[in-house]
This record gives C-alpha cells, sequence and structure tokens, in this order.
C-alpha cells in the first residue's frame, strides 16, 4: 500500500525538514505573567464606562429597571416600599422564581421551555389530588409532584435532543397536552383547596422571627461571598496570574453585603425572612454553582455557544439537552408547589400562560440572551423581583390587570431589545 | 522501521445521500511519521479527517489502532485512543473564554469542582498560545474576540494539550501568518521527533514539503497515489491532485520544489 516507504528516506525526510525548520523564525517563548490590573477608583470607573460600551452589560440594566420601577411605583403609593409590601413581593416571586430558574437552563442552550406553566399546573394538580383527595401522606404527593416534573421535562427533552423535533414545536405541543392532562386529573372536582395544614401549605406561610437570624444570614451570604472571591483570586496572583483589582472585588462585595443587609432589614420589619424566600436562595445559589463551576455547566454553556464543536469535543450533546429540559421540567413542579402554596389551593387556572410568560420575561429581563450561551440563574431572581414589583405596584395604585401585562409586556421587549443591541454592539467590539 | 502502524484504515466509505464522498480508502501513519492528505477542493480530505476523529464515523471499512481493529463511533471512541484533530470549521465556542475552549470536554476538577487556576496556568505554557500571551497575556477573554489566526492557535493548543499518540490537522495554517506558519511548522517537527504520528491536510504544497514524510493524495473521493516526500517532485503530485500530467496547473508550477520555498 505505502508505495515508497523505505527506511532511509524517512530519516531523510526529517533531516530535509530540520533544515527547512532552521531557515524558518525561531520560536519565541510564551508571555509573562499577567500585567497589573488597572489600580485606583478612576482606572475601575474606566473599565465600568468601556464594560457597558461594548454591550458587557452583566446585571447593569436590571438592576436600573428594578431601581427605576421601586421609585416609580414609591412615588404614586407610598405604601410601595412598606416592609409589608416588599416582604410580600419577596414570597410572591418564589413560585414564578423557581420556574424561571429551570427555563433558565433551557434558553442557555438556545433553545425554550414553553410548557413551564401547564407543567407546574399539571404537578400541582398531581400533588393536591394525591394528598387532598386521595388521602395519601404529604411526601409521596411531593415527591410523585416533582418526578411527574423531571418526567415530563425529560420526554421533551428526548423528543427534542433525539428525535430533532425543534423544542419550540415540542414544548408548544407539551403546554397544550398537560394543561388538557391537568384538567383531566382535577376532573368534576374542579378546585382543590389545600387547607394550612401541611408542608406545602407552610411554605409560603412559615416566617423566620428572629434578628439574628435575618442579619446572619446576610453577615454570612457577604462573608461567603468576600472569602471566595479573595481565595481564588489569591491562588490566582500566587500562579502568577492575572488577578482582579482591589477595587472590583471591594464593588463586587459591596453589591453583594447592600442588598443582603437592606433585605434582611426589611423582613425583620415585618414578620421575619420567609421560608420560601430561604428555598428560593439556596437553589439560585447552588444551581449558579452547578453553572459555573462544574463540568456540567460548562457543557451547558459550551453547547449554547456552539453546539457542534461541544460535540466534537466529545461531550454527549444530547444527554446534556435532556438534562436541561428534565432540570426545567423539575423546577416548574417545585416553582409550582410554590404557587399553590401561596393560594392554598389548585385549580383549573393552575398553570396559566401568564406563567409561562412571566417566568420566560424573568430571565429575559434578567440578562439570559434568546441566543443562548449567556445569563446565570441570578438573572431569573432579579428579573422576576422586576415583573412582581411591577403587579404588585399596579394592584397598590388600582390599576387593572390590562395596563399590568402592557407594562410588563413592554419592560420584556426592551429587554429583548437590550439583548440584541449588546449582542450586536458586542460584534461590534468583536465580543459576539 | 516497517513496524505495526499507528492507524491504518482499510477500504474506509462514507457516503453522503447521493454523494459517494469517500470510496475504498487505504491509509497508514507509524508513530513518527508526518503524513500529508492532499488532494482538490471536495476530495474528501475532511471527510476522512471527520471519520478517523468519530466526527463522521465511516459507513465501511476496517479501522486498525496499533494493528488491532477498532470502531470510531463517536468523538469519545477517538479521544479514548489518543487522537486529536483540528477541523476546518466550527471548532470553537465563541461564548466560552480561551481557557474554557482548551479544556472543553476534559477540564480538570478538584472534588468536582472546575480548577480554573490549573488550567490556566497549563493554557499559559502552551506553545501555539505564545501568539495570544506574546503581548497581552490574555486568555480569559471570549473566543469571539479574537482573529482568525488566534483562533485557529487555539484550537490547535487544544489538539495538542492531551498529548495525543495521533494528530490530524485539517489545513492548520490556512490562518496563520508567516511567522506562526513557521513556528508551527517547527511544532510539527518536534512532535514527530517525540514520536507522535501527524496526519496534515494542506493545500499548501511548500508546507507539505518542509514538514510531511509521506504524502497521500485523493481525488473525487478515492486514492490517487502515495509519495515519498523528499524524493517527489512538485509536479508529480500536483498532476497526481489533477488528475492529468498535462493542464494549466501543471504548466503553471514547473518550478522546482526549492524555489518554491
Ligand atoms: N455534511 C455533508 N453533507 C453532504 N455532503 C457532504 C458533506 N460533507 C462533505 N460532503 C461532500 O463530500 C465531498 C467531500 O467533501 P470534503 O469536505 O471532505 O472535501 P475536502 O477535500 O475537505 O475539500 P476542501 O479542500 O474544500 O476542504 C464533497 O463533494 C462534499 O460536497
Ligand atoms: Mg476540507
Amino acid at each position: 500500500m505505502n508505495g515508497a516507504d523505505a527506511p532511509g528516506d524517512a530519516g531523510g525526510a526529517k533531516a530535509a525538514g530540520r533544515t527547512a525548520g532552521e531557515r524558518r523564525a525561531t520560536v519565541r517563548p510564551g508571555g509573562g505573567p499577567g500585567e497589573p490590573g488597572r489600580q485606583g477608583l478612576k482606572g475601575y470607573l474606566r473599565s465600568l464606562g468601556d464594560r457597558l460600551r461594548s454591550g458587557r452589560l452583566g446585571a447593569f440594566p436590571v438592576v436600573v429597571s428594578l431601581l427605576v420601577t421601586w421609585i416609580v411605583f414609591q412615588s404614586l403609593n407610598h405604601n410601595f416600599l412598606s416592609p409589608r409590601n416588599l416582604s410580600d413581593i419577596c414570597v410572591d416571586i418564589v413560585g414564578p422564581g423557581l420556574v424561571a430558574v429551570g427555563i433558565v437552563f433551557v434558553l442557555l442552550l438556545g433553545e425554550v421551555d414553553l410548557s413551564v406553566g401547564s407543567v407546574s399546573g399539571l404537578t400541582a394538580s398531581i400533588f393536591a389530588v394525591m394528598y387532598v383527595n386521595s388521602g395519601e401522606p404529604e411526601w409521596l404527593a411531593i415527591v410523585s409532584a416533582l418526578l411527574s416534573g423531571a418526567a415530563i421535562g425529560t420526554i421533551q427533552g428526548f423528543f427534542f435532543a433525539r428525535v430533532g423535533v425543534p423544542a419550540f414545536v415540542v414544548t408548544l405541543a407539551g403546554l397544550l397536552v398537560w394543561n388538557g392532562l391537568m384538567l383531566y386529573v382535577l376532573g368534576a372536582s374542579g378546585t382543590i383547596d389545600l387547607g394550612d395544614r401541611g408542608l406545602v401549605a407552610e411554605l409560603s406561610t412559615r416566617y423566620f422571627h428572629s434578628a439574628a437570624l435575618a442579619y446572619g444570614l446576610a453577615a454570612l451570604g457577604t462573608g461567603a461571598f468576600f472569602v471566595m472571591t479573595y481565595r481564588d483570586n489569591r491562588a490566582r496572583s500566587r500562579a502568577g496570574m492575572s488577578a482582579l483589582p482591589v477595587w472590583e472585588i471591594a464593588e463586587r462585595t459591596l453589591g453583594v453585603a447592600a442588598p443582603s443587609f437592606a433585605a434582611a432589614w426589611v423582613l425583620e420589619d415585618f414578620r421575619g425572612v420567609p421560608l420560601a424566600l430561604l428555598v428560593f436562595l439556596v437553589f439560585v445559589v447552588g444551581l449558579d454553582f452547578v453553572l459555573r463551576r462544574t463540568t456540567y455547566g460548562r457543557r451547558i454553556f459550551a453547547i449554547g455557544g456552539e453546539a457542534e464543536a461541544a460535540r466534537r469535543s466529545g461531550i454527549n450533546v444530547v444527554w446534556t439537552r435532556v438534562s436541561a429540559f428534565a432540570m426545567s421540567g423539575t423546577l416548574a413542579a417545585v416553582g409550582g408547589l410554590f404557587l399553590t402554596s401561596r393560594v392554598a389551593s389548585v385549580g383549573q387556572t393552575s398553570g396559566s400562560t401568564t406563567l409561562l410568560i412571566n417566568a420566560i420575561a424573568a430571565a429575559v429581563i434578567g440578562g439570559v440572551s434568546l441566543f443562548g450561551g449567556r445569563g446565570t440563574t441570578w438573572s431569573a431572581l432579579l428579573g422576576i423581583l422586576v415583573i412582581q414589583s411591577i403587579a404588585s405596584g399596579m394592584v397598590l395604585i388600582g390599576l387593572e390587570t390590562a395596563v399590568q401585562y402592557m407594562v410588563t409586556g413592554g419592560v420584556l421587549l426592551g429587554a429583548v431589545i437590550l439583548d440584541s443591541l449588546s449582542r450586536r454592539s458586542q460584534k461590534l467590539h468583536g465580543r459576539a | 522501521m516497517s513496524s505495526t502502524p499507528v492507524l491504518a484504515l482499510h477500504g474506509i466509505c462514507k457516503r453522503f445521500g447521493a454523494v459517494q464522498a469517500l470510496t475504498d480508502i487505504e491509509l497508514e501513519i507509524h508513530a513518527g511519521e508526518v503524513v500529508a492528505l492532499v488532494g482538490d477542493n471536495g476530495a474528501g480530505k475532511s471527510t476522512l479527517l471527520k471519520a478517523i476523529t468519530g466526527v463522521g464515523p465511516a459507513d465501511a471499512g476496517v479501522i486498525e489502532w496499533c494493528g488491532r481493529p477498532v470502531r470510531i463511533q463517536r468523538p469519545r471512541d477517538a479521544q479514548e485512543l489518543g487522537i486529536a484533530g483540528v477541523y476546518q470549521d466550527l471548532a470553537l465556542c465563541e461564548n466560552l473564554d480561551v481557557v474554557g475552549n482548551l479544556f472543553l470536554g476534559h477540564e480538570i476538577t478538584r472534588a468536582g469542582v472546575l480548577d480554573e487556576v490549573a488550567m490556566e496556568r497549563q493554557a499559559l505554557e502552551l506553545e501555539p498560545l505564545a501568539i495570544l500571551t506574546k503581548h497581552r497575556p490574555n486568555v480569559r477573554v471570549p473566543v469571539a474576540t479574537l482573529s482568525a489566526g488566534q483562533r485557529q492557535s487555539v484550537a490547535i493548543g487544544r489538539a495538542i494539550l492531551s498529548r495525543p499518540r495521533l494528530l490530524v490537522l485539517d489545513e492548520p495554517t490556512a490562518a496563520l501568518g508567516i511567522e506562526q506558519t513557521a513556528q508551527f511548522l517547527d511544532l510539527i517537527d518536534r512532535l514527530r521527533d517525540q514520536g507522535t504520528a501527524i496526519m496534515l491536510i494542506s493545500h499548501n504544497l511548500g508546507d507539505v514539503k518542509a514538514v510531511a514524510d509521506q504524502a497521500a493524495v485523493l481525488r473525487h473521493g478515492r486514492n490517487n497515489g502515495f509519495f515519498d516526500v523528499p524524493s517527489t517532485t512538485h509536479e508529480q503530485i500536483v498532476s497526481s491532485i489533477t488528475g492529468a500530467t498535462d493542464n494549466a496547473v501543471t504548466q503553471r508550477a514547473t518550478k522546482p520544489w526549492e524555489d518554491m520555498l
């Protein structure tokens, strides 16, 4: 086969290669350690300006929207920023917020899950029928609801990732199918009241009224964040790599400390720290860690960036995609339980499309890109906070739902425009 | 020297619908040998490379790894054998930074958590990345911000990071500058001397002449000759690529090899 293969020739080729090599430019050694970061407040402000102009907005737009929303409603009604109202908002965001966290996984892939509203309604009905109507133990009803959510997500993920049906179509079909199934499960009874006993009922009614706990948690969160950032940074500078400037660590720590302590103060002023909010934060922090610090999260981002490159690097693209849809289904079920807990009942209007739209809008307003590959679970939290603030403010000043829909729609449109513009600006600055 | 080849292909066929992209391909690569794969556009070079790396498995044929028949159905199969590739297109995730791309699929973890410091340290030591780190050592920018040549360097760095036993490269110098190409060819020389088997696809016969020991010609998806590069003239290879001894290309290219370099 390998026609002219003679032992001597290979050596000759090598020699020829080396002579040719000598004529080529010599190889330069790699670069030295990192350039020093820009120091001082001025340098920091300049780098912040650079970041914004080149379209790397991060949490900036959503934080601004949130502040604007609060200022507007506070000036219209002085009860808006009262501890009671803020505390209520903190419990209201949990249900749709958890659904939005699940959606983040799917959006990061560059796909969409339109079924989450129906899934959350269906799984909540499964829970209610098992627990209230059939008298099964509550834990069994909860586990069944969560497993149903996971199974539904897995099925939809399979049709998308393995069979190749566009996710948009699979989950649109799911929206109808699971909603129909929910009506079937609820049957003639229509609405099932939960009563006020049991774990699920307590999810949104339990508060921990203890200043030590509230401020302790705020301090713990800030401290943990600072220690982790500081340790990362020290490891990097020890290894001779470019590290964060002091100002950036200070900025980030302050960015965590200020809202934590403010929240502790406000919540403590009303009924204490709501259990629901704690659970939500655990999910947000935990899944943020999964997405940014583990191999699994890296795969999700890689597939959202360029699925073919991910496949070529040996990643099991099908399985990863299915798992993201399963995650979305499971979190829809978790969110459904919190929503059920909030209204203490499950009915035919549970799992409405409003929930779906709010969840997607929350993620997008929070800065998750619809084009995939960019976003965090914190986007879901910040986004749903904006949406719920608008909803609550509208109720306070006595505007109808119609206006509320239009305003939320406007904010969503604004967020999508910002996403597209920032993508374009990043392209312009070479950061597509 | 006629030891067992690292990789031997027998009767490899691949079809895309109506297009028979590869027909009965035969090829052998030994350790410490550079085999150039040449052929015109659409000859089937990239298709063959993808069959070797499991990205687009062959329909029929036998692949032998160190004399043992193996099945390469997925990219993982090839990676586990010790095969790494640089592709012509779609090789990097634009939203991930350089380090993220380099280690994609084989990240370094500590207790299940990504060890970013260890990965970045290894990345800075990678020679093809010198092009990135020469002026400003930054391996934390998204790949989307890099030039085509810088991306190419990242792709090459990614492939050699896993210390493969067989390195397959699809037009790796296409986007590289003069100095970077020279550095790259030096790197190939060194990897070959360390015993890596290398398959190099290139349209640049100058590069082929500079580093390759053997050249395998593909034409219309079939083998069209094997050449011992040092003892073969430019025209012989060109006529084998184009399938004619007397045509426009061969007439234009009748200069001896040395003038070409
Ligand atoms: N995914 C695909 N689907 C259908 N046909 C394909 C596909 N990939 C390649 N082909 C066909 O297979 C043949 C060989 O293509 P291939 O990409 O291997 O050529 P090549 O030798 O790498 O060419 P070039 O020098 O232009 O890169 C071509 O006729 C091409 O049209
Ligand atoms: Mg090709």
